[in-house]
């Protein structure tokens, strides 16, 4: 699950670590009482961001730096009037509903900070680069060596000595390295305490001296969270910043019935039990020439009614030209599929080609149910095995 | 002979009264596994509905059994605990099949298992392991199914028409399936088949189960399955470039999948460049691994890698 980034500022502040002073606004009026108040506080720059997860945002004009109250009105009239088109949106665009109003503060140098899982080594990981601010996976593949890696340990996290090698790698010193090493270690806490599994500060941000902070001073300027879904149960706080508007409204539905649906652009809609077979028949109508429209994994024990809900969610879709149902049972029993499809027929219709291989647990009984429901399901194929199921749906929806 | 578990392996379940639990207890109990009982905290001194003794602890249930495999059906925020207590309780092999388990329990639950070493663990989010039994009329005999597979598209090296038998290792539960099938259905048989999960931090890793294979006299071949999200699959390869004294065919799921979406397992999403399915296929393939680029033809491949034709 992702956040936006005034909840990201919000979990760092609530943990100790020093942001820039922002607020949230959803009106113009709001942006221009947060960007006066925060200019009252003594900020000279103030940013106005667009809070979406779709990036590309400062090309399509919905980060803008300025430096009043009246600009940041005019700033807030056009992101919150208009929809944020980037390559990263649908066509149409996304409304923006929210804006973050913050200080801009003065850079001397920026860094980037995450931890995140590493797999290979079965545990969280402290990633550090003094070249921050640009995209990080581009400095690991032109220069790997200015990226420091710090595993922490999986039981205990982050010992105050690799916070300060760390620390030390990105030639910081004196108070601001303190200031560093403190920030690392709450962030490795707030990792825990909220079962993240990243959490990324790009820029951390060195800011250049002033009376009060002759060596400078270490902020965070923008933070990223993901969170580990499996653990949302026990993150009710983190779970109810979840906002659903940024979600695929079908995928969200899906999600309501227990069944994992990721919409793509293709025009063969496809259920399937298992992620893994659910990948490899999307992979395999590619390879017999066609598209396919969405991932859909129903899982091993969805009732009867959640598969009715996916044939529905794949049909409601205006793309989807054929249906491929690919079951090998194993939880998954294949006569409740064989139910479904004949309750989808009756409630829905199947006005496109249906391709239907099964395999597995109880596969004789639902050939029966097929069979029997053949009148309802005037466009129904049954397919021997996997590769001639993907033919199958692919020759039709060509026809 | 097999990997992991065969015959006389004694198992228990943990979580045997949940209803997941239960359902499965039974399919292996009557594909044939040795079954001998299983745990429910508080439920201690009752039976299941096939008579097996229900414990409290694992510990009780270990020594009223002599159980040295557990399969693990507990809700997902008690799974990683689990682990931990079958593992303490001195079982040898622990099979979680749970899906759902926090990554941050995982990763403390395989750090403090470092402190077992004799102890193995398989998942979670995985279907299991199975070494098929050889068909007695309608039943199998001699086999073990730890897991929520079906039996019964499995094949015993005897009733195998090619007399030979492959493992197959795969990060995916009912892909898994269609491998077996389609091996089966050529008259290959399986000597174990170990579904590691999808998770991104677990037990046994592709190298691990390789491992076992290449030592085992029974396997003569090795399927593996691999999905997009990680770098496993490049590890096992590279490992059997310099290893492995068996045929390998392999295939990776995704390679249609979007970056940066999760698709369905928690392991399953592409992250930097090297990271795609394209990039895997590549290198398993200059590693001598015969590749499938369908999995459709999961079952052939490995057929021609074997000389079958």
């Amino acid at each position: 699950m992702k956040i936006h980034e005034y909840q990201a500022r919000q979990l760092l502040q609530d943990a100790s670590i020093a942001v820039p002073p922002s607020r949230m606004v959803q009106t113009v009026a709001e942006a221009h009482a947060a960007a006066s108040e925060i200019l009252a506080g003594g900020a000279k720059l103030l940013v106005v961001k667009a809070q979406v997860h779709a990036g590309g945002r400062g090309k399509a004009g919905f980060v803008k730096v300025l430096k009043t109250a009246d600009e940041a009105r005019s700033a807030a009239e056009f992101m919150l009037g208009n929809r944020m088109v980037s390559p990263q949106t649908p066509p149409e665009g996304l409304e923006v509903k929210r804006l973050l109003v913050a200080e801009a503060v003065d850079i001397a140098k920026e860094y980037y900070l995450a931890i995140t899982l590493d797999r290979a080594k079965r545990t969280n990981t402290l990633i550090a680069s003094a070249e921050g601010g640009v995209e990080i996976e581009h400095v690991a593949e032109t220069r790997p060596d200015a990226i420091i890696r710090q595993p922490l340990d999986p039981v205990s996290g982050l010992a105050p000595f690799q916070a300060r090698a760390v620390g030390m790698k990105l030639g910081l010193t004196g108070k601001p390295l303190a200031q560093a090493v403190d920030l690392m270690m709450r962030m490795a806490a707030l990792l825990t305490k909220t079962d993240a599994s990243m959490v990324e500060v790009n820029p951390l941000v060195l800011t250049p001296p002033d009376a009060a902070n002759p060596e400078g001073r270490i902020v965070a300027v923008d933070a990223k969270f993901n969170f580990d879904d499996n653990a949302l149960f026990r993150q009710k706080a983190i779970a109810a910043m979840f906002d659903p508007t940024e979600e695929n409204p079908a995928e969200l539905r899906a999600q309501e019935f227990g069944l994992s649906y990721v919409a793509l652009d293709g025009t063969i809609g496809c259920l399937v039990n298992g992620a893994g077979l659910a990948m490899s028949t999307m992979d395999i109508i590619k390879l017999e020439g066609g598209e396919p429209a969405n991932f859909l994994d129903v899982g091993g024990s969805a009732t009867e009614e959640a598969v009715s809900e996916a044939f529905r969610i794949i049909l409601s879709d205006s793309r989807v030209k054929g249906v491929l149902v690919n079951i090998f049972g194993g939880i998954m029993q294949c006569d409740r599929i064989a139910r479904a499809i004949v309750g989808a027929a009756k409630s829905v219709g199947f006005k496109v080609p249906l391709v239907v291989r099964l395999e597995g647990t109880n596969v004789a009984e639902a050939r029966r149910i097929l069979d029997a429901a053949k009148g309802e399901l005037p466009t129904m194929q049954a397919a021997g095995d996997l590769g001639d199921a993907a033919r199958r749906i692919v020759a039709a929806t060509k026809a | 002979m097999s990997i992991l578990i065969d015959g006389n392996t004694r198992v228990i379940c943990q979580g045997i009264t949940g209803s997941a639990g239960a359902f499965h207890t039974k399919g292996c109990f009557e594909y044939g596994t040795r079954m001998v009982g299983g745990t429910t905290p508080g439920k201690g001194g009752q039976k299941d509905a096939n008579g097996l003794p229900i414990f409290d602890t694992v510990d009780q249930a270990v020594r009223g059994t002599g159980a040295t495999a557990s399969m693990i059906f507990v809700p997902p925020p008690f799974a990683a605990d689990a682990i931990l207590e079958a593992a303490d309780a001195g079982i040898r092999t622990i099979i979680a099949i749970t899906e759902g388990v926090p990554v941050q329990d995982m990763v403390r639950a395989r750090a403090r298992l470092a402190g077992y070493p004799g102890t193995i663990l398989v998942g979670p989010n995985c279907p299991g392991v199975i070494t098929p039994g050889y068909r007695v009329g309608d039943r199998f005999e001699g086999g073990c199914k730890i897991g929520i597979m079906p039996g019964y598209i499995h094949t015993h090296r005897r009733d195998a028409k090619t007399g030979k038998a492959v493992g197959i290792v795969s990060r995916s539960g009912t892909l898994t399936y269609e491998a077996v099938w389609q091996c089966s259905v050529r008259g290959i048989g399986q000597s174990t088949c170990v579904g590691i999960g999808g998770d991104p931090v677990k037990g046994l890793d592709f190298l691990d189960v390789l491992e076992m294979f290449n030592a085992d006299p029974q396997t003569d071949g090795v399927i593996m399955i691999g999905e997009i999200g990680g770098s496993a699959e490049v590890d096992a390869a590279r490992w059997i470039k310099d290893n492995m004294t068996k045929p390998v065919a392999g295939f990776i799921a995704g390679r249609t999948a979007p970056k940066g979406k999760r698709m369905g397992h928690a392991g399953a999403i592409i992250g930097g460049a090297d990271d795609t399915a394209e990039a895997k296929l590549k290198v398993m393939a200059e590693c001598g691994i015969r590749v499938s680029m369908s999995p459709a033809d999961l079952g052939q491949t490995m057929a021609t890698a074997l000389g079958l034709g």
